[in-house]
């Protein structure tokens, strides 16, 4: 119990806003029920604590976010993924240009055969060929981009594994779009402010000249609340999202039961997205 | 020694004016795309270096050339390249200054360019770039401007520079090794992920540096009443030669490689820039063209440098072979190692790269400034090897 409690506190913790939220994000760690019922005083205090900057105790391995969209949930409803995406847009103030060469993504749709560039693609199932998979940051464990960073303006939440970007220091000099090897990130070609179609205060646009891409909506978790595109599909499992390290979660008990792949593994790169085919 | 900029013949004033003329549209240029964003160039999300990083990197090439002077000289004592060896090291200082140009025109806010420095990250290669490319041009200016002035004063160089002008050896070689891991160590880009990118850039730059070299003697011969000597002259042709004839072969490895494994990771940038690659019925081969050229010139100069004729009894053959190489390898490494290596992107899809008006008017801008540098330090090179002559 005290295990589980630290975990979903050092998310929290980690996500910083504190005290506010905590009691909602026993929702992204283990047993629900348990959690809610027993933590709630606990849990508001500790988080409280972590956002003074009081030390949280690490636990093994620490809290690794991570995320398992269910594509056969999708195939069947796809309406669900252009909902995820639409919510990412109104979040997080993407601007939509009409050119590909502007373009900004932070979770779009392609085709098996793209998503999965090392996977024989031959004699595809036909749901698989014929639906479009969600494409987005895959949050690595040990992500290419932030080595290749000058600045530590894109960097990984120790606490709890995402990588993030701080769009007041990059510099634009786009190293880490050349070093994603998933084609997550996107850059800031123009002003992106006259094409946000929706402004969002509480999430910062952002302006030209700086790369960026998803962030597993950190600032959402601050809140106590779920990704998104998380928030999107709700009750239909086409997306789980979790701490991957934390054998009680939802996420994990998904993990344990189906199979999944991920993108480009051989890399090395230890992605935290996870696709049920 | 700065005042010898300030007296030449009208020749000397109209090739400035017309470096300058560039100089003015570059900086046109660039206030509209520091207004509008990087958006003013042919870039995007798919390929998201074009030509300022790819000019960037061959010309760290063509400033790591001057230590094929450097080297022989001080090192092996060869005396030939007494006279040159100054041309050698400014050359160094111009190709630097248009790579410091290079990056800051590239950089999405060029005003937080510091941060590099305020937040220092050693796991960056960029980190490392940063240093060596300034300590090579410091380097550069000081043995340069020390060795010079003793040369003036007609004494021997003080003892100490040597520490510097040895030091400046592995700075040269290190200034590409670094721009070559800039690229060589990204996972997922298979193009650039090959061991061999660090030693091929080093030939390319030990060919297309020397070249240079020998294109600006011939011309300072002519205008300029320069003679830097048969010897120097013949030595330069076989380094080139050499380093010429391994990046070649850098490159056919390279070839072998990707086509006899067939691994189509390998292969595909390859073939994108030699034969077009067909994606979706649609065959995308911008490059192709330039490719072929640079192959032709390629085989071709090294045909005329192996031909003792045009090596040594005719300049202008001499001359046109070295910038038929000096092309071909700006080709290969100055346009198609960087744009290929983007092609296809992450998610098997093709965006092809065709620079913007304005952003060849800050690329032309740039190579200006530093023909502009340059000539005005070869003005003083030339101008204190007269006095002495004299």
């Amino acid at each position: 119990m005290d295990k589980q409690r630290r975990k979903f506190l050092k998310i929290a913790g980690a996500t910083a806003l504190a005290g506010i939220g905590a009691p909602a994000l026993v929702r992204l760690s283990a047993s629900n029920a348990l959690a809610s019922e027993h933590e709630h005083g606990a849990a508001e205090g500790h988080a409280a604590e972590a956002a003074h900057g009081a030390p949280v105790e690490e636990a093994p391995q620490g809290v690794r976010l991570g995320m398992v969209i269910d594509m056969r949930k999708i195939s069947e409803q796809p309406e669900l993924l252009d909902g995820a995406i639409a919510a990412c847009i109104d979040a997080h103030n993407i601007p939509q240009f009409d050119n590909r060469k502007s373009e900004i993504k932070w979770i779009w749709k392609a085709p098996f055969e793209n998503v999965f560039t090392g996977e024989s693609s031959y004699h595809l199932a036909k749901t698989v060929k014929e639906t479009d998979f969600a494409v987005l940051c895959n949050h690595c464990d040990d992500p290419p981009c932030v080595r290749a960073c000058p600045t530590q303006a894109t960097f990984k939440v120790k606490a709890n594994g995402i990588v993030a970007m701080d769009f007041h220091r990059c510099i634009g000099c786009r190293f880490c779009m050349a070093a994603c090897p998933y084609g997550a990130r996107s850059f800031n070609w123009q002003d992106p402010r006259p094409y946000i179609k929706k402004y969002n205060k509480d999430f910062p646009s952002r302006m030209r000249g700086v790369v960026e891409k998803c962030n597993f909506c950190g600032e959402r978790l601050a809140l106590g609340q779920e990704p998104a595109c998380v928030e999107a599909c709700k009750g239909t499992g086409a997306i789980v999202f979790g701490d991957l390290n934390d054998a009680q979660s939802e996420i994990r008990q998904l993990l344990d039961k189906e199979f999944t792949i991920q993108r480009n593994p051989s890399l090395g790169t230890k992605p935290s997205v996870f696709y049920i085919v | 020694m700065i005042e010898k900029t300030l007296k030449g013949k009208p020749a000397y004033w109209i090739w400035l004016a017309f470096l300058g003329m560039f100089m003015a549209v570059g900086v046109a240029c660039y206030a509209r795309q520091y207004l509008f964003g990087l958006g003013m160039t042919g870039m995007s999300r798919d390929v998201s270096w074009g030509l300022y990083i790819s000019q960037f990197t061959f010309l760290v090439g063509v400033a790591a050339g001057g230590v094929m002077l450097v080297l022989p000289y001080y090192v092996h004592d060869f005396k030939a390249f007494g006279k040159i060896t100054i041309l050698g090291e400014f050359l160094a200082i111009g190709a630097i200054t248009m790579c410091l140009l290079f990056i800051m025109a590239d950089l999405g806010q060029p005003t937080r360019a510091l941060n590099v420095v305020f937040h220092p990250t050693p796991h960056s290669m960029l980190f490392y770039d940063m240093i060596v490319l300034n300590g090579y041009l410091f380097l550069n200016i000081l043995c340069g401007w020390v060795i010079l002035t003793a040369e003036r004063k007609q004494v021997h160089p003080p003892k100490w520079i040597y520490f510097f002008v040895y030091l400046s050896i592995p700075f040269a070689v290190s200034i590409h090794t670094v721009t070559a891991m800039l690229y060589c160590g990204l996972p997922g880009r298979h193009f650039w992920l090959s061991a061999i990118i660090a030693p091929r850039f080093l030939a390319s730059a030990f060919a297309a540096g020397p070249a240079l070299i020998i294109i600006a003697c011939l011309i300072l011969k002519r205008v300029a009443n320069f003679d830097a000597g048969k010897k120097a002259m013949d030595k330069l042709v076989t380094i080139i030669m050499y380093a010429a004839l391994l990046n070649t072969f850098f490159v056919f490895l390279e070839v072998f490689v990707g086509y006899y494994s067939n691994i189509p990771g390998h292969k595909h940038s390859i073939e994108y820039l030699f034969f077009g690659l067909e994606h979706h019925g649609h065959v995308y081969n911008n490059l192709v063209p330039f490719m072929w050229t640079s192959v032709v010139l390629n085989f071709g100069a090294l045909g005329l440098f192996a031909w003792p004729y045009a090596r040594k009894k005719n300049e202008f053959l001499l001359g046109l072979s070295c910038v038929m190489i000096f092309i071909a390898l700006w080709i290969d490494k100055g346009l198609g190692f960087v744009f290929a290596g983007f092609v296809p992107n992450p998610l098997d899809e093709i965006t092809e790269y065709i620079p913007t008006a304005n952003e060849l008017g800050i690329t032309l801008g740039i190579w200006a400034t530093g023909f502009f540098v340059v000539t005005l330090l070869y003005k003083i090179a030339v101008g204190v090897e007269h006095e002495i002559e004299e």
